[in-house]
């Protein structure tokens, strides 16, 4: 087993075979440490990927890292992403068909989301598309037929943007990237627009905020659904989903089921970006729902950030109301999501683009909803579009999901790990950790032949950080505003990671 | 006697309006020799400039100097990392610990060069006299004693005013909601 801590990076390789599971090998990468002062989220890390016997990461300052699993030898390190740029890597390499898929973050500091492949043995660098820009910039060419008629146009991505407001704009790639072997696509999800503050980047903001499918051989779009054009809240929509194939009202039909920060559950055909189903899985009040044949999304006027006023209780408040990976019950019926409840004030503020500096333009402090419920696992039934069971959280679910036979794990804040019942709700089993959980939980067979289920105790990323001691949680505003509303956040009992493992019967 | 004691409260007056002094533009050879900070060899403390105290320490205690430095505080993003005072990617300012030295000259050289760990050099996107500005006014966010001057954290999106604000000595308790 393979695990990397947070940045500085260390990554340990551990042998399961030997009683206490010793470290094996471990590996630690040149660090540059001004990428802290970039990470907007916490340094945090999505983690390791496994393939042909290589283990590859993405370092937060900037490196994509490959290295032999048996020993810990290095095999490449290549710079992939500039921190000049406010460039920073916090998601997990994709591996498939002799290539690997990386995406940047940096958001929140003015950097232009991309996505690259590289080649698998030698790191060379075979394309890179980015979000925003000129259509040759993003990989828009004859082959790209988007849905609906608002994304058909040319150069979107400047045209939909004050002038050069692109440059800057956000968009990152920060979220999982998924690859489908039957339509041969790449699925990823784009972040919101930069600054925060919505009259600094007037326009429609192609192509942020959305989906993409993309040809992995040259990084050509297929299609793009801009989930929320001009995004009012910095809310993105870096996660895609996970992409199904199930029946869709009596037909057979390649999904993608995208659950999305802006509190809604859309099932996409993934063949063509067309949205089948869109409905709320959380308490929203900032958008009325979504038009099915424009694809628009509906806003309440009212709730509008705009500059030098205060919108207060907007629900979701960012980081959205869900952050983390979901997953799906066995036959695919079921989702199973990771909710956080938070609501927000905003208030939009002028911001200049300084080099290295946040982008943001926004004093924000996060509520708590009226019944004090920050938190919620939400079973989600895909095709009546409506929830089946929700166990209430005090806290926000900022962990993913494992759904496992009929077990659903997942791991809290406030360093609870849980295991319910799939069918029900009902909580079979938890156990308390060191430290709130943050990570997803995995499942695998040890070498003895026994299933384990294993999960990353360690408190950070965008809610955890308001432990940290570096947060004074008097200022409503501090971690963005999260501070507020975590005010009761207990500091973990041991502060740093621990590995759980536990076996299954 | 009545017009006496007129003159001496104008007098008065008028001596209190030092901490409203605006100097606009300084002496070209003061200006340089605000640069000349003689550090520790660990980037932290040590003296500040010899003009500093010649001019009266204008950046910690006249609010003309300090209103600016809360002006370029806004301004130069500053906020974007360290919110308005509680901290984020930055850490907090306002809980008077300060990992690189808590007077102004390390202050001074912390926005001037820059820091380990992300904080960025601001040299060439200020003049040396904001960079005083602005840590003449980013050390009273983390001051809690009173200063005859008030410019302090940002009282953003808050119910109550900031801590250095209040009596001497109270404990202002956390927002519950």
């Amino acid at each position: 087993m393979v695990v990397l801590t947070p940045f500085p990076h260390a990554l340990f390789a551990l042998d399961l075979s030997r009683p206490g599971a010793p470290v094996k090998w471990r590996f630690v990468p040149e660090a540059d440490g001004g990428a802290e002062g970039l990470a907007c989220c916490d340094t945090i890390n999505a983690g390791p990927v496994i393939a042909d016997g290589k283990v590859y990461f993405n370092s937060l300052d900037g490196h994509t890292i490959a290295l032999d699993v048996a020993t810990g030898t290095m095999v490449w390190n290549v710079r992939t992403a500039s921190l000049d740029r406010g460039e920073t890597l916090t998601g997990a390499p994709l591996i498939a068909d002799g290539k690997i898929f990386i995406g940047n973050s940096g958001d929140d500091f003015g950097a232009r989301g991309w996505i690259a492949a590289l080649d698998a043995q030698s790191g060379h660098e075979l394309w890179r598309r980015f979000s925003t820009g000129p259509d040759d910039n993003v990989g828009i060419g004859p082959g790209f037929q988007p849905f609906y008629a608002h994304d058909h146009g040319q150069n979107l991505g400047a045209a939909s943007w004050p002038p050069s407001g692109w440059q800057h704009g956000g968009g990152s790639v920060s979220g999982t990237i998924l690859f489908d072997p039957v339509l041969h696509l790449l699925f990823h999800g784009t972040g919101h627009p930069a600054p925060w503050n919505p009259d600094q980047h007037d326009g429609d903001n192609k192509w942020t905020s959305g989906l993409f499918a993309r040809d992995p051989e040259d990084g050509m779009a297929k299609w793009f659904d801009q989930i929320d054009p001009h995004d009012l809240f910095a809310l993105g929509s870096a996660e895609p989903g996970l992409a199904i194939d199930r029946d869709w009202h009596g037909a057979a039909r390649h999904l993608l089921i995208h659950p999305d920060p802006d509190g809604y559950v859309y099932v996409l055909d993934r063949a063509n970006g067309q949205v089948l189903s869109a409905a709320p899985f959380t308490t929203v009040n900032a958008t009325r729902g979504v038009d099915l044949a424009t694809g628009e999304l509906r806003r309440d006027s009212n709730r509008a950030s705009r500059f030098g006023t205060m919108t207060r209780d907007v629900c979701p408040g960012w980081p959205g109301a869900t952050a983390a990976h979901s997953a799906p019950s066995a036959d695919g019926r079921l989702l199973f999501i990771p909710v956080s409840r938070l609501c927000m004030d905003m208030e939009a503020r002028n911001v200049s683009y300084i080099e290295g500096t946040a982008f943001v333009g926004a004093n924000v402090r996060a509520k708590s909803p009226a019944d004090g419920l920050r938190g919620a696992l939400v079973a989600w039934d895909i095709e009546a579009a409506k929830p089946v069971w929700t166990v209430p959280e005090p806290f926000p679910l900022a962990g993913g999901v494992l759904a496992l036979g009929g077990v659903v794990f997942y791991g809290t804040l406030d360093g609870w790990f849980k295991a319910v019942d799939a069918e029900s709700g009902r909580t079979l089993w938890q156990f308390h950790a060191a430290s709130g959980i943050i990570g997803d939980p995995i499942a695998y067979r040890g070498p003895d032949g026994r299933p384990y289920v294993a999960v990353l105790a360690g408190l950070g990323g965008s809610f955890g950080m308001v432990a940290k001691s570096s947060i004074d949680k008097r200022d409503a505003t501090a971690a963005n505003g999260l501070a507020n509303a975590l005010q009761d956040l207990p500091e973990p009992s041991d502060p740093s990671g621990t590995l759980y493992a536990f076996g299954l019967p | 006697m009545t017009r006496r004691l007129l003159i001496l409260a104008g007098l008065l007056a008028l001596a209190a309006c030092k901490r409203e002094q605006r100097e606009v533009r300084l002496d070209p050879p003061a200006l340089d020799a605000l640069d000349q900070v003689a550090l520790m060899p660990n980037g932290i403390g040590g003296a500040p400039p010899d003009v500093l105290p010649a001019l009266g320490r204008p950046y910690e205690t006249n609010a003309y100097q300090l209103s600016q430095g809360k002006r370029l505080y806004g301004w130069f993003n500053c906020t974007g990392c360290h919110a308005n005072g509680g901290g984020n990617v930055g850490p907090a300012l306002m809980e008077g610990w300060w990992r690189y030295g808590p007077d102004v000259q390390s202050i001074f050289a912390s926005i001037r060069d820059g820091r380990p760990h992300g904080m960025p050099a601001f040299k060439d996107k200020l003049t040396t006299e904001q960079i005083w500005q602005l840590a003449g006014y980013v050390q009273t966010i983390g001051t809690y004693a009173a200063k005859t001057a008030a410019p302090t954290r940002n009282d953003e999106m808050q119910s109550r005013p900031s801590e250095s604000r209040g009596p001497a000595g109270a404990d202002i308790a956390p927002p519950s909601r």
